[in-house]
């Protein structure tokens, strides 16, 4: 595994909906390495609260620049929200394997639930790039904290109906999956466990291959602590780690509780 | 004048006086180019057992104040896939590897240790006993002095190596275990392993950790374990290996200064991989500003007036 770890400055600090924070930071080192669905691990603080890094998915990557895409939600990340350009932050990365590609596809789908959205802007320009078709689904809890930012082709769906369709992302691709079926696809899903759990079962029943993107608990980042296991389906190996082996997994290999 | 700061345990000789802790550097090699892995003191391994060990289910690790709790469970990959995978690697480095050992019986204690044993470049042994999330073996025997005097006589008959004896502080007298371990012919003894702790989710009212209790560690701990180094090295005239929430060169000077021979880093490694490294030059300024040829010139130079110290009450 190649990362490396580096002090890298803030360049641009933008809340872009509610609570939600791009932090773009200059790294050339991290940034020519980086692939899609590769994660950085953040020191927030020098102190010991929080102690951990904080893991974040690449979320876009130009030239020496590499971002990420948060939401405030606890200690790690509210000082992060409060960090200024021309401030320097503790960065390991790149982490992680990538989106897989390689499969024979012609149409992506991608589909975020929340801030699970954070990789695609990257994947989706890879995609693109390889002259891949994207159509992405993006869904919110409200009308405020919809994400589209470097998305195509995005279908929008909040669960109090603030806009776009009312219900959740997978329901929403369900309907728009049986009127107008997909050949050569593959399905890109991350966000919350319980919505990557139904989008497997979906990708199952309509015979899509899908990789999803975990997030896991984890000290190290980097294989070390042992702390990030997501359980496999059959097999003779019990357990992959969230962090050397993934983060994106396809949805048949493992199973999410 | 140049500053010693090599030292020996046995016959093998270190180059520094901080290690890598068990199960917080892997197998040595995950760290790749981001960490000058010669020039740390020692590689202690991620805990050995017979057969691989698929580890705990999720969630295995949650952060606390200053610190985290883990449950991994020994996740490894085997005592035989560590010697066909892993030791090719770390023969080829210019540091010591002292291989841990975790086992559900005596038995599997032992033939881990001779599989080993017959393996170049190991150059000791630590034997955790001391454990605390798995249901066999772990802390029943860790917390048992009868379980502990077996293990260390059985694996100290099977080897030269310098055998070096993990011990948890969930014990009333953490000093009873080294003085046991020290009669059954161990070399040193490393302490401390985590402490037993718990945490909520208030969410859900579930336990954070799978497996509801988990072994507490990071600079939380720090002063726990420094009293508990104090405590062993008065009882014991083996070496004690300093471990528990040591994240500065600071907090490794002062348990060189209560009487550790040596310290291991171990959480903090997560945070900052090259922390170990960082630490040990801070020791030789620290050793270089004071004037001294040896930083082990350090070790137990505590000024402590034992009048007033409970410790020394019941201790002797």
């Amino acid at each position: 595994m190649r990362f490396v770890q580096e002090s890298a400055q803030i360049v641009l600090r933008e809340e872009i909906a509610s609570g939600i924070y791009i932090l773009r930071l200059e790294s050339p080192s991290i940034a020519h390495r980086s692939q899609p669905g590769q994660f950085l691990n953040i020191r927030t603080m020098d102190s010991y609260g929080p102690l951990l890094r904080r893991p974040f998915s690449i979320s876009n990557v130009e030239r020496n620049e590499i971002e990420i895409l948060f939401k405030v939600i606890g200690k790690g990340t509210q000082i992060l929200s409060r960090k200024s350009v021309g401030d320097e932050i503790d960065v390991i990365g790149p982490l992680g394997g990538s989106f897989n590609l390689s499969l024979r596809f012609n149409h992506a789908i991608l589909v975020a639930g929340g801030l699970g959205v954070a990789p695609f802007p990257f994947l989706t320009q890879s995609l693109l790039s390889q002259g891949k078709q994207v159509t992405s689904f993006m869904g919110a809890r409200s009308a405020d904290q919809i994400v589209t930012r470097k998305l195509r082709n995005v279908q929008l769906a909040t669960d109090d109906g603030s806009r776009g369709f009312h219900g959740n992302v997978i329901d929403l691709l369900r309907e728009v999956l049986k009127d107008t079926p997909l050949p050569e696809a593959r399905i890109f899903g991350c966000g919350p466990t319980a919505m990557m759990k139904a989008l497997s079962d979906l990708a199952d029943s309509i015979s899509i291959p899908c990789q999803i993107s975990l997030e896991g608990d984890m000290a190290c980042g980097i294989g070390i602590c042992q702390g990030c296991p997501v359980e496999r389906r059959g097999g003779e190996k019990k357990y992959s780690l969230v962090c050397t082996e993934g983060p994106a997994f396809e949805s048949r290999e493992i199973v999410l509780r | 004048m140049s500053l010693k700061t090599s030292f020996s345990i046995k016959s093998v000789e270190f180059k520094n006086r901080v290690f890598v802790a068990s199960g917080t550097f892997g197998y040595g090699d995950e760290v790749g180019d981001a960490v000058d892995v010669n020039s740390l003191g020692a590689i202690v391994t991620k805990s050995l057992s017979l057969k691989p060990r698929a580890g705990n289910p999720p969630r295995r690790i949650t952060e606390t104040p200053s610190g985290m709790l883990n449950s991994i469970g020994l996740a490894n990959i085997g005592v035989e896939k560590f010697i066909q995978e892993k030791l090719p690697y770390l023969r080829t480095l210019k540091t010591s590897v002292i291989a841990n050992i975790a086992a559900s019986s005596v038995d599997e204690y032992c033939r881990v240790l001779q599989l080993l044993d017959a393996e170049d470049g190991i150059a000791g042994y630590e034997i955790n006993v001391s454990c605390p999330n798995v249901k066999e073996g772990g802390l029943s025997f860790g917390t048992d002095t009868k379980k502990v005097r077996e293990i260390t006589e059985k694996l100290r008959a099977l080897t030269e190596r310098p055998l070096l004896i993990k011990l948890t502080p969930n014990v009333t007298h953490i000093s009873e275990f080294a003085r046991v371990a020290e009669e059954a012919g161990a070399d040193a003894i490393s302490a401390i392993n985590t402490l037993v702790g718990m945490a909520v989710d208030l969410r859900t009212r579930k336990p954070k950790l799978s497996t509801v209790t988990g072994g507490l560690s990071g600079p939380a701990i720090k002063p726990v374990a420094l009293a508990k180094v104090y405590e062993i090295v008065q009882a014991v005239s083996i070496p004690v290996i300093g471990i528990g929430g040591i994240a500065s060169a600071d907090d490794a000077l002062e348990f060189l200064i209560v009487g550790a021979v040596a310290v291991q880093i171990g959480t903090m490694n997560f945070v900052d991989p090259s922390a170990a490294i960082t630490i040990a030059k801070g020791i030789e300024d620290y050793a270089n500003r004071q004037g001294y040829n040896d930083v082990g010139d350090l070790i137990g130079t505590l000024d402590a007036n034992i009048e007033f110290s409970p410790l020394h009450s019941w201790l002797h």
